[in-house]
């Protein structure tokens, strides 16, 4: 394996430095199972990491040395939690670690790690390092839009450090880009509800139920807007019952007669709360029924579900499951 | 018996784009019709076959499975040095594999196996990623099923209970949650891991699941299914571990399981197989994370049941008492949860399609050369195999009452009948006689 930089690596054994140190092989025992057959520079590096860090030598050669063997396994959890010991005693500059974990999370963005380390090194920047977070977050966004690290970082570095001023604009953009990242909604979700700024759900909710059924009107197909606009209403049902808004989209989108499993699917919704549907309603179910032929029923709830199990045969052993739980009181 | 759903039923972010918008679709849209073009041509290769081609098509290729499973408990290429700190993950992934498939390693390699996960013991308790390494929560998981699989008394006696304790409260948090390792990541996956092994173990007490559940229930989303962490995307791995870690401290009834089944119902798509989050591709390994939450689902959808209905009256979710009651069997302890949560009645056939999964499985997983992989296009590995088999296994017994005295009937079971697989105990994941066998082995010593 060659260093980044393109020259040749020394093998430990022949460097000066590191000639008072005996390696530690690794004990596999006479009969290992599951043995990787290592490189021998991997071996190397590894049994020069065991020996440093039973002696728990806390030097700038085992920083270094972490530095090589995470190169080649960034996901030993154990090398990551020993470079914090040392660099905790050896009280390294922290912005200096900050630009090594820049450079080894761009190739392992998917790595626990990574992130664990990120996090750590960011509490002890403090709120100082919070743009900077946001910045690399968005830099690692750009390529995978739904890293599912990177996201979870974002928030904890929100709530942790701060920055949520343009963190609205951050979704809406993510969201234009791609109508379908959930991750953005499930962000944007995140801001409405914990922003300092922004006053709860409550306050944001007549304008995001607005953003919502408009994303749903373009792409009635698109579950995302869907679940978020239900969420909206979390430990709210009454709202949720009286809001017109709701059901009117539920209504313009079965009108339609295509793309509609995730209209008729809130809807039920709203009848097992105790929605009571306008003549229109049942009128429009009952088309529905019609044309796909599913089997009638004096109660409107009943019809739905057969509805959904003739369109959504793979969910069939689900629907029939609401079926049988309607509330009593559900027409 | 291809079940190939119409795609009037298709619930996928692909399906039907507006005639103005086909010229302009998004990543998430392209990456989904790749894979469906891929899927699809799969599925209608088969409908065109013969039905003794199409029975070859839906064959279990245990032999192939068993080979390319052993040869790897034997020896790993030097690429899989990106999971040097996880190779009690690699013997469980295996070993799991191979009890799955109905067979067993000879004494020897069996006895390799339990020697060599000693040497990843720590002397304080739990098990790190190989020997030497720092112990942590998820290869001391692994470690602790692959022994239980292994299931003889030296396999079983060399956990050390006392440290591992130790070991578990040490990792808790003052907030009540877990962190993976000394100074970890603190997610549903450690709450499960330390949860799991404890009950299975027979050392899970009050002290260990102090404001667990309450962590887990700031995990569930406005989805439905459950996040890493709180304010997190719902996820399918995480809700798996969040609901198992859940009934296994019996707090299930505080999440909101009408919300959670949607969520988890919904997240079986077009390709017959699971995506692991809203949006997102299909993956092989999501049929045990996904499926495996529906298949405990139906040990409590009388809950989930009272739930809606309390909702429905009150405008809101229960009201605090704990409606999962299992005075039915009593449990003594704690850890006698997973036991008696077996003993609880199946009330109806799974949520999910599950011959629908059974032949994502067969056909766009299984590699004919032995292992399974995501989705097509992939390479296999071990992690996939354990979780595809895991997954084709709950869904043979989704139908199941009584899966250790009433088998599986022939039409629940994909493709030949000898595909039927070992069931499983859906909470820990292992094989359903081995966990009797180590419950009744920790139980009495």
């Amino acid at each position: 394996m060659s260093s980044d930089d393109g020259e040749e690596r020394v093998p430990l054994s022949r460097r000066p430095e590191w000639a008072d140190v005996r390696p530690l092989p690794q004990d596999d025992g006479p009969n290992p199972v599951v043995p990787i057959a290592y490189r021998e520079d991997f071996r190397e590096a590894m049994d020069y990491f065991r020996a440093v860090y039973l002696a728990d030598e806390r030097s700038l050669r085992s920083l270094n040395l972490t530095s090589e063997v995470i190169a080649m396994n960034p996901g030993n959890y154990t090398v990551w939690h020993f470079r914090r010991l040392v660099l905790e005693t050896l009280n390294v500059g922290l912005l200096e670690e900050r630009d090594y974990v820049d450079h080894v999370a761009e190739h392992n963005s998917k790595n626990y790690q990574i992130w664990h380390h990120r996090r750590w090194l960011a509490e002890k920047l403090g709120p100082k390092a919070a743009n900077k977070e946001l910045e690399f977050t968005k830099k690692i966004l750009t390529i995978d839009a739904k890293n599912y690290h990177a996201w979870s970082h974002r928030q904890w570095v929100l709530q942790a450090l701060g920055g949520w001023d343009d963190e609205l604009d951050y979704c809406q953009k993510l969201i234009e880009d791609d109508v379908f990242n959930n991750s953005a909604w499930n962000q944007r979700y995140f801001v409405i509800t914990r922003s300092p700024f922004l006053g709860g759900l409550q306050a944001s909710r007549e304008s995001e139920v607005s953003y919502a059924i408009e994303a749903i009107m373009a792409n009635p197909e698109n579950e995302s807007p869907w679940r978020y606009l239900r969420g909206l209403y979390k430990n709210d049902i009454d709202q949720f019952l009286s809001d017109n808004h709701v059901s009117e989209a539920c209504l313009k989108v079965l009108k339609s007669g295509h793309n509609f499993l995730f209209a008729l699917s809130l809807f039920l919704d709203l009848l097992c709360f105790g929605f009571q549907p306008s003549d229109e309603f049942k009128r429009v179910v009952e088309g529905l029924r019609n044309s796909v032929a599913s089997s009638s029923d004096a109660n409107l709830a009943t019809s739905v579900c057969n509805i959904l199990e003739t369109v959504d045969p793979l969910r069939a052993n689900y629907w029939a499951w609401r079926r049988s739980t309607l509330p009593s009181i559900v027409c | 018996m291809a079940a190939v759903p119409s795609s009037s039923g298709s619930t996928r972010c692909s399906s039907h784009p507006h005639p103005h918008q086909e010229m302009k679709l998004t990543i998430t849209q392209l990456e989904q019709l790749k894979v469906e073009r891929k899927v699809f041509e799969i599925y209608h290769l088969l409908s065109d076959v013969s039905p003794h081609a199409k029975s070859l098509m839906m064959e279990l290729w245990r032999d192939k499975h068993i080979e390319f499973l052993t040869r790897g408990l034997r020896q790993l290429g030097p690429s899989f040095f990106v999971l040097d700190a996880n190779r009690p993950w690699l013997c469980y992934w295996i070993l799991h594999s191979i009890a799955l498939l109905g067979e067993s390693v000879d004494s020897e390699l069996e006895n390799n196996v339990v020697d060599f996960l000693s040497r990843c013991q720590d002397k304080d308790g739990g098990y790190g990623g190989g020997p030497g390494q720092m112990p942590h929560l998820a290869t001391t998981y692994a470690a602790v099923n692959t022994l239980v699989t292994l299931g003889s008394e030296r396999a079983l006696s060399s956990i050390d209970r006392g440290k591992m304790y130790k070991f578990l409260l040490k990792m808790k948090d003052s907030s009540g949650a877990f962190r993976m390792h000394d100074g970890g990541e603190m997610d549903v996956r450690a709450s499960y891991t330390a949860i799991s092994v404890a009950s299975m173990l027979n050392i899970l007490d009050s002290v260990l699941i102090r404001d667990v559940g309450s962590f887990i229930q700031r995990c569930q989303t406005y989805e439905g299914g459950i996040a890493g962490e709180p304010g997190s995307e719902a996820h399918g791995g995480y809700t798996f571990c969040g609901l198992a870690a859940m009934i296994l401290i019996n707090e299930a009834d505080k999440l909101d399981l009408p919300n959670l089944i949607d969520w988890v119902a919904f997240r079986q798509g077009v390709e017959c197989g699971f995506q692991g989050r809203t949006n997102k591709l299909v993956d092989g390994c999501y049929s045990f994370w996904q499926g495996g939450v529906l298949a405990l689902m139906q040990k409590l959808l009388s809950v989930a049941g009272k739930q809606s209905e309390a909702s429905t009256l009150c405008g809101g979710l229960g009201s605090g008492e704990s409606m999962y009651n299992m005075t039915s069997s009593t449990p003594g302890k704690l850890s006698d949860i997973g036991f008696s949560f077996m003993n609880e009645k199946t009330e109806c056939g799974p949520l999910f399609h599950s011959v629908a999964l059974q032949q994502y499985l067969l056909l766009c997983s299984q590699v004919l050369e032995g292992g399974f992989k995501d989705k097509p296009g992939k390479n296999r590995d071990h992690y996939h195999s354990c979780y595809c088999l895991s997954g084709l296994s709950v869904s043979q017994y989704s139908c199941c009452k009584d899966p250790r005295h009433n088998p599986p009937l022939p039409n629940e079971v994909l493709g030949p009948y000898s595909n039927l697989l070992e069931p499983i105990h859906p909470l820990y994941n292992v094989i359903l006689d081995k966990y009797y066998k180590g419950h009744e082995f920790f139980s009495s010593s």
